[in-house]
């Protein structure tokens, strides 16, 4: 039995006035010890999915199977075999480290000894400020906390919703060095986030928008089913060179992508008067082959 | 000082007790440019840009912003900058064009600009057929390039803005920072924190902070010379591994 399995997953919020669809015909399955990355912008419907499979939220339609168990009839079987860390800091702020983590220790019959070595990486970098008040500890330090916490009653499913949202660079890549870690004890990982970058260290992908999947597969298998040609280009006038771009013939799309401005093309484009017509604008322009990454992928989907 | 630069910083330093979240830095920002404004989580990123905006008095060294004192006009400041903040300001109870009347009313401007501006922002933003529904039903992406025009609706000579794109889709992404590069090119100076690095490019000069202080100033080109970096991941992650502390 695999350890998720979301089938046909809707979920939507109604008032007086509109309706909106947060989570519109979902199916996935995630592999036993699979990095499971659900990738999306805001308003993608992340948090929705992530709070049906941790049975706080009911679906509308379709079904949710959590290690074999229904999320709606066996939501208490099912509380008791996830580890939930919410986008939100959602631990007690006026509570110590230690007092956070042996509360919930003992909310699941544990305690910090019977399970240390499976938090002791993450758990022994905050140990040293076990006094300290949650509330008064750093961006990076609440994480760890979090997800000691999650961890501490040996979850079979780990579902984190946006862990990385609004942390710098170096605090988000430190925080997947702990997931690899993780994974290799054996736990499932399902993770979400708006980071496109972030996806190339998951197994799989989840690619979602406006609560519909748009893609589903290893990170290279999305990459590789982009299926146009790609250039990059860059000049000493971006703006002018992007509007240029956006008017040559053979092109579908052009956007900026970091340094580069990248060319979406026809498949039979003419690269000779491509270039020319570049050059002809922009005599400074230099132009480069470029592989589509994720981010190019999910605007394409997007678009189509 | 010169009067090319819409932001002059030497010096300017805050502490609060024995901590010092800004520990003397010095900058200027000519006029039109796009300053990105780095850090990792902790850097002093908000305490400077705080400071910046007239919200909190330094300890020690000199600012003046649109040519205004940080210590003795802030409130003139107030009133001649725009700013966008990472959480989503506007009144989702509210629809578009009484966003839009509320926050110019506030910066004083006639009625007879406001209806002719409205009509025009409402025209780029091609939401002319939403003017009148609630900002609350509007898709994320739409908000954030409203928000961002209502920052700037007062015609402000520098626009502050606090991670503007986090949590955005990337083609929404995308037109936002054309949003951005057709303000500076009107003039408008842009003032912009992110954690999006390959926006980091998109920017004419970046500083990158690192425990209160600023420890490279440069455009993104000069910047990957220097730290030989092939992106401005790279020079951030090289910078910010020194920092020896963190915090939200």
């Amino acid at each position: 039995m695999k350890p998720v399995i979301i089938d046909h997953i809707v979920k939507s919020y109604s008032s007086k006035k509109d309706k909106v669809v947060a989570v519109d015909d979902l199916s996935f399955e995630v592999e036993q010890g699979e990095l499971f990355g659900i990738i999306g912008p805001d308003g993608a419907g992340k948090t929705s999915m992530f709070r049906v499979m941790a049975t706080l939220l009911v679906q509308d339609s379709g079904k949710a199977l959590i290690d074999g168990f229904d999320t709606v009839k066996d939501y208490k079987a099912i509380r008791q075999r996830i580890g939930y860390m919410p986008g939100r800091f959602s631990l007690y702020q006026d509570l110590t480290v230690e007092e956070n983590i042996n509360f919930f220790a003992t909310i699941f019959n544990t305690t910090l000894n019977e399970n240390y070595d499976l938090v002791k990486d993450i758990y022994s970098q905050i140990e040293p400020f076990k006094d300290r008040r949650a509330g008064k500890l750093s961006g990076g330090m609440k994480q760890k906390l979090a997800l000691s916490c999650a961890l501490i009653h040996k979850p079979s499913v780990l579902l984190l919703d946006e862990p990385t949202t609004g942390v710098d660079a170096v605090s988000r890549k430190e925080f997947w060095e702990m997931l690899k870690k993780l994974k290799k004890q054996g736990i499932t990982i399902l993770v979400s986030t708006p980071y496109m970058d972030e996806a190339g260290l998951c197994d799989r992908i989840a690619l979602v928008q406006n609560g519909k999947l748009l893609s589903l597969n290893t990170p290279e298998g999305v990459t590789n089913s982009f299926d146009k040609p790609l250039l990059a280009a860059k000049s000493s006038d971006m703006l002018r060179l992007l509007k240029h771009l956006k008017a040559a013939p053979g092109v579908v799309d052009a956007y900026p992508f970091g340094e580069y401005h990248h060319i979406v093309l026809n498949k039979n484009y003419n690269r000779p008067e491509l270039e020319n017509y570049i050059i002809n604008g922009q005599a400074d322009a230099e132009i480069i082959e470029a592989a589509p990454n994720i981010e190019d992928c999910f605007m394409n989907l997007m678009k189509n | 000082m010169n009067n090319d630069y819409v932001i002059s910083v030497q010096g300017l330093t805050k502490r609060f007790g024995h901590f010092t979240a800004v520990d003397n830095i010095s900058f200027d920002v000519k006029r039109g440019e796009i300053f990105g404004f780095l850090g990792a989580n902790g850097a002093g990123k908000t305490t400077a840009m705080r400071m910046l905006c007239g919200l909190s008095k330094p300890t020690e060294g000199k600012a003046t912003v649109a040519g205004f004192d940080v210590y003795t006009k802030n409130e003139q400041i107030k009133k001649n900058i725009g700013y966008m903040s990472q959480k989503f300001s506007l009144y989702e109870d509210l629809t578009v064009k009484e966003n839009i009347r509320f926050y110019a009313g506030i910066y004083g401007k006639s009625d007879q600009f406001i209806r002719q501006k409205t009509e025009i922002v409402l025209q780029q933003l091609h939401l002319t057929n939403e003017a009148n529904k609630l900002v609350g039903s509007l898709p994320l992406g739409w908000k954030q390039k409203l928000a961002f025009s209502v920052a700037i609706f007062h015609e402000p000579g520098i626009v502050f803005l606090d991670e503007p794109t986090g949590g955005v889709d990337p083609v929404t992404r995308r037109e936002f920072w054309n949003m951005i590069y057709e303000a500076a090119a009107n003039g408008i100076t842009v003032f912009v924190t992110t954690h999006y690095m390959d926006e980091a490019e998109y920017c004419g000069r970046i500083s990158i902070m690192v425990d209160g202080k600023i420890e490279a100033l440069d455009t993104p080109t000069m910047l990957k010379q220097k730290f030989e970096a092939r992106s401005m991941d790279e020079v951030f992650l090289k910078l910010a591994r020194k920092a020896s502390r963190s915090d939200n």
